[in-house]
């Protein structure tokens, strides 16, 4: 029963959620609407669950002094220190003046900003050490890039502005991302759809049982 | 010609190089001209095309993360639409993003403001906030706005908004204009929204995910789409702005010919010591 139980609420929700999209009938409706919101309801709790596991696997690291301990310090008075002020400032925590907004424009948002932009750095270097055309496919996929690369920016235009407008880099770009990219991407979608189609009805018939855990 | 040197090279060369480049023309700007592309012409002609005065839905789904990106496009697409007289209804699915996006808002609204045009907010625009749930929030605001979004990010009562009494769920709105960093974005709302409940869109994204779009793009689901900064720069051109994605467009030429030096130059090595192993 302890098995059975969640297979077939899997079953008859699974079911009843593909039949609301079809039906739009009230006695059907209606229903769906209520699990939608037991859904957004469950991934709030979802993160009252991960805030207590990254406080429980930190704060064993810490206790453990395990590799970059400090770190972990670090993170444990961050997320302290935001809840605290959080809870304190209430529900006008988003007012210009609360320290929660300090912390969200002065500490969160420049580190965010921050870590997307040294992509750039590490995108350069790796480009020089990784990027090697040891292969025709390889040769391909370079030439793409370069083309891609350079048409999406004003200066691939000033570079080939002396050729015909079919043979600039800016069309020679769209022309790569709207058809050889688009193709090999909707080809990759098209799969990934009927992937997630065929796992969905896995778990609905009980066959993909690895979500119950256990191991079988 | 030995070419060994480069092989050694120490990576922080490079590091600097690009913040060179990057920070250059940042402080004095080459002006280089932009071109536009057609799925830009595509997303100003579509927003153009919504009548004045309408009610449109506006979603920014991102954080800081992607600020230099689509906060710029935010920009010119609030403008557009108050120029249209449009009201705004405004969510965002990203947790870290409301304060940006509010940021973001009440600036382009004082700039309104600042040329006489009383936008209030709750009248002639609201932002609802942040709400957990990804796809299962968009299929819930098709049964009601407000069902989904009771309060308001400021805390107000969503259904007493004088905006929101208009609202009732997507079938208020002519256009969706989804601004979107990733997941969930405008894959997601593409699937569950436009396709399920008929709502023409068009989308804002980051260079990275813009070639997952580009199949939504052809099919007609997205009826105009931005790439990027680039795409960003292309729509404040077609709009006459002078934004900060203009500005940025001579800093990521100048990166991505030295990203493409590199890659030649990585290769040219290469085969200078003996080729293809």
């Amino acid at each position: 029963m302890k098995r059975e139980l969640p297979l077939f609420l899997t079953a008859v929700i699974g079911l009843f959620m593909i039949l609301s999209f079809f039906v739009p009938h009230q006695w059907v409706s209606v229903p769906a609407d209520f699990l939608q919101q037991c859904a957004v309801i469950v991934v709030a709790f979802g993160y009252v669950l991960g805030g207590a596991n990254v406080l429980r696997v930190n704060l064993d690291g810490i206790s453990r002094r395990q590799t970059d301990w400090p770190y972990k310090i670090v993170l444990v008075v961050a997320v302290l220190g935001t809840m605290f002020f959080g809870f304190k400032e209430g529900s006008g925590w988003q007012d210009p003046s609360t320290v929660s907004m300090w912390i969200y424009n002065r500490l969160y948002s420049p580190m965010q900003a921050t870590m997307f932009s040294l992509l750039a750095f590490f995108i350069a270097s790796a480009a020089f050490r990784a990027f090697r055309i040891r292969t025709f496919e390889a040769g391909l996929l370079a030439i793409a890039a370069l083309i891609v690369m350079l048409g999406r920016v004003p200066v691939g235009d000033q570079m080939t502005g002396f050729l015909p407008e079919w043979m600039r880099l800016s069309s020679l770009q769209e022309w790569i991302m709207g058809n050889p990219q688009n193709s090999a991407k909707r080809a990759i979608l098209i799969g990934a759809a009927m992937g997630v189609m065929a796992t969905g009805l896995r778990v609905i018939l009980g066959i993909e049982r690895s979500y119950l855990g256990g191991g079988d | 010609m030995n070419l060994s040197w480069l092989e050694k090279l120490d990576r922080r060369w490079l590091f600097l190089i690009v913040a060179l480049l990057v920070l250059g023309p940042l402080l004095r700007p080459l002006g280089l001209p932009l071109t536009t592309s057609a799925p830009v012409k595509q997303f100003h002609d579509t927003v153009a095309g919504v009548p004045d005065g309408s009610i449109i839905l506006l979603s920014c789904d991102y954080d800081p993360g992607a600020k230099p990106e689509l906060v710029p496009m935010t920009k010119t697409a609030l403008r557009q639409l108050w120029d249209k007289q449009c009201k705004l209804v405004i969510t965002c699915l990203w947790n870290g993003g409301p304060g940006l996006i509010d940021a973001t808002i009440e600036e382009v609204a004082n700039e309104y403001r600042a040329k006489g045009v009383p936008l209030e907010y709750g009248k002639d625009y609201v932002f609802l906030g942040y709400k957990a749930g990804n796809e299962a929030v968009m299929v819930l605001m098709g049964q009601g706005i407000a069902n989904a979004f009771p309060r308001d990010h400021r805390g107000n009562v969503t259904r007493s908004l004088p905006l929101m009494t208009k609202v009732r769920d997507y079938s208020t709105f002519p256009l969706l204009v989804n601004i979107s960093a990733g997941y969930p974005g405008t894959k997601e709302w593409v699937q569950q929204v436009n396709t399920r409940f008929q709502l023409p869109m068009v989308s804002g994204c980051t260079a990275v995910s813009a070639p997952e779009y580009y199949a939504y793009l052809q099919a007609g689901q997205l009826s105009g789409l931005l790439g990027g900064m680039a795409g960003a720069a292309e729509y404040e051109k077609i709009r006459e702005e002078k934004g900060s994605a203009t500005k940025g467009m001579d800093a990521q030429s100048l990166a991505h010919i030295f990203i493409a030096l590199c890659i030649i130059m990585g290769n040219v090595v290469m085969w200078t010591k003996g080729g293809n192993r």
